[in-house]
């Protein structure tokens, strides 16, 4: 009978997936790109004013394919993921336990937001020279802009998120005999969850358009460097190259965050 | 923390599944506002659960019977009067008068079976064996344990009721209050509901105080039934209903049953006048009301998210 009803729903779930990669949605995507391939080609060919300026895909491709196989290329991928894990991560350990006590305590979040105020509408570039000079490395003050990317929108996100708790579950929570602890834990931390995922999701976005920015300006290293290494040496194509690329791991990172995040907050995706 | 600060004798009361609460209510009065646009909405209102019976309030909408409920659940403070349950004096939010509220507050992010087993899991007070059966029966009782693992989204409106129900049932608390909890369910689910409530409180005769707006819902569940006045409220009657156990849908065309509803009826239409005569009042009433049940809610925050 289990095995029975096992293979049924394995059968079901299946379904679903072939469902969902097979479906209209994924047929219209790929349709929508490879439209977008043949404007790009046909425009560049017949050389229309500023878009005629961008190599075609087709010498795009033929330069992917001399540098797809260049340890430096991957090398470049390798540097700027880990500048961009190594600062969003940062951002989360201290983010995370900060927004959440700025959302429950009332007074430590009358104390620091301020502050947070102040400093969150300085765009983090405008935080490199700051950082070239304080930090020892040109890698630590890279990271710390990419840490500033995505520290202030967790952090409000978790603030907002933490305040908007519905004060029936917190009641309900309260007459069932929870503690400190259970409220924190089994009421503050999962109702936060949600908005904590959208404010890691644009944190994400942020930390990316941050960290190329940061490549550009103060280092030697990462795609960011290589695409504007490409530009200074006249080399069109890798320009493409390093764009396609910052839009391929910008996409697997929040593709990564999202399935995360569905994982964390299963009584989301239900219904 | 204030809430766990029960001795270990009400402990094996609770254990022994033999709630036995009675509350007294006495000349608890509530208003709201200051100086010229103070608005008494609970004025000198006395009366007592009994216990092991189910007490229903019925009174017009507007009345302030929410307001009740917070200050019997210890979310609220009555400006005077005084609450106590078995004698002692009600001080917070405890779990020996738990209560199921207007809209589902059952938690999003557990599933119905975790829901169902918080209170007694966070109190540890059970083993996880127990536990699970004791959920499990109930599950049974009200016809959810085909949805235990599912999420309270994927639960229609009654089913929610119903798991919400017996998340508050399986603390066995002294008391437990029902704050208009089959309001906003369509007739049939409302008449299902009524059926799985009475029945399990004809079986474990836990005190029970229900409220509600609808007459024929107060009757054909209560044992005693607490007419309210329009604001400021107080009680208007008390009429005990003597209709037989277990109660049965076709008792709603007994001669009993109509004498009982003229009663109330009459006593209700006059307080419906009395608060369509105020008019203009009752919006400003509504407003005051919720003003500053907001300036309590943002004044909290800090505390009520953690203490």
């Amino acid at each position: 009978m289990v095995t029975q009803k096992n293979t049924l729903s394995g059968w079901i779930s299946l379904r679903k997936a072939r469902k969902a990669v097979l479906s209209k949605t994924t047929y219209r995507g790929i349709t929508a790109i490879i439209i977008f391939f043949i404007c790009w080609e046909v425009s560049s060919r017949l050389n229309f004013p500023v878009v005629g300026q961008i190599p075609p895909p087709s010498s795009v491709f033929s330069a992917m394919r001399k540098i797809i196989g260049s340890p430096d290329f991957w090398g470049s991928w390798l540097v700027s993921f880990k500048r961009v894990f190594a600062g969003f991560i940062v951002a989360q350990i201290i983010g995370i336990p900060l927004g959440l006590l700025m959302g429950i305590n009332r007074v430590f979040r009358d104390l620091t937001f301020p502050a947070i105020e102040i400093l969150r509408p300085i765009p983090p570039l405008a935080w490199v020279p700051a950082a070239v000079i304080f930090w020892p490395t040109a890698e630590m003050s890279i990271t710390f802009v990419t840490f500033l990317g995505a520290f202030f929108t967790v952090v409000l996100n978790i603030i907002g998120g933490a305040k908007s708790i519905d004060v029936r579950y917190i009641r309900a929570a309260h007459s069932l005999g929870s503690r400190r602890r259970d409220i924190f834990l089994r009421i503050v931390l999962p109702a936060t969850l949600p908005s904590m995922f959208v404010g890691m999701a644009v944190g994400m976005g942020i930390t990316w358009e941050v960290v190329v920015a940061a490549e550009m300006i103060a280092s030697r290293s990462g795609l960011g460097f290589l695409t504007w290494q490409a530009y200074v040496a006249g080399n069109y194509p890798v320009i493409v190259i390093g764009m396609i690329s910052i839009g391929i791991a910008g996409f697997l990172s929040s593709t990564l965050l999202r399935v995360i995040g569905r994982r964390v907050t299963p009584w989301l995706k239900v219904i | 923390m204030r809430n766990n600060g029960h001795n270990a004798a009400r402990d094996e009361n609770f254990q022994a599944g033999h709630p036995s609460g009675e509350m007294n209510i006495a000349s608890v009065s509530k208003a709201y506002g200051v100086g010229p646009l103070r608005q008494p909405v609970l004025e000198d209102c006395s009366f007592t659960i009994e216990s092991g019976k189910l007490t229903v309030l019925i009174g017009p909408s507007g009345c302030g019977k929410t307001t009740l409920i917070d200050i019997l659940a210890g979310y609220e403070k009555a400006d005077s009067g005084i609450v106590t349950i078995d004698g002692q004096p009600v001080k917070g939010p405890g779990r020996d008068r738990l209560v199921v509220f207007q809209e589902t507050a059952l938690f999003p992010w557990m599933t119905t079976f975790e829901n169902v087993i918080y209170g007694p899991m966070v109190r540890k007070e059970m083993s996880r064996k127990d536990l699970e059966s004791r959920a499990i029966s109930l599950l049974e009782k009200v016809g959810l344990v085909d949805f235990k693992d599912k999420y309270p989204t994927q639960l229609s409106g009654g089913m929610q009721r119903r798991a919400e129900l017996i998340r508050a049932m399986i603390n066995n608390p002294k008391v437990m209050i029902m704050d208009e909890p089959f309001r906003g369910l369509d007739a049939m689910t409302r008449e299902l509901m009524q059926e799985y409530y009475v029945r399990l409180f004809e079986e474990n005769r836990a005190t029970n105080l229900f409220v509600t707006s609808e007459i024929e819902e107060a009757i054909f569940l209560a044992d005693q039934l607490l007419v309210m006045s329009y604001r400021p409220a107080k009680i208007r009657e008390v009429i005990e209903i003597e209709l037989p156990r277990p109660r049965e849908f076709h008792m709603l065309t007994s001669k009993e049953y109509l004498n009982y509803k003229k009663e109330a009826l009459e006593i209700l239409h006059e307080e419906a006048m009395k608060a369509f005569a105020s008019g203009s009042n009752v919006a400003a009433v509504d407003f005051l009301e919720a003003y500053s049940e907001r300036q309590a809610a943002s004044g909290q925050e800090g505390r009520d998210s953690f203490d």
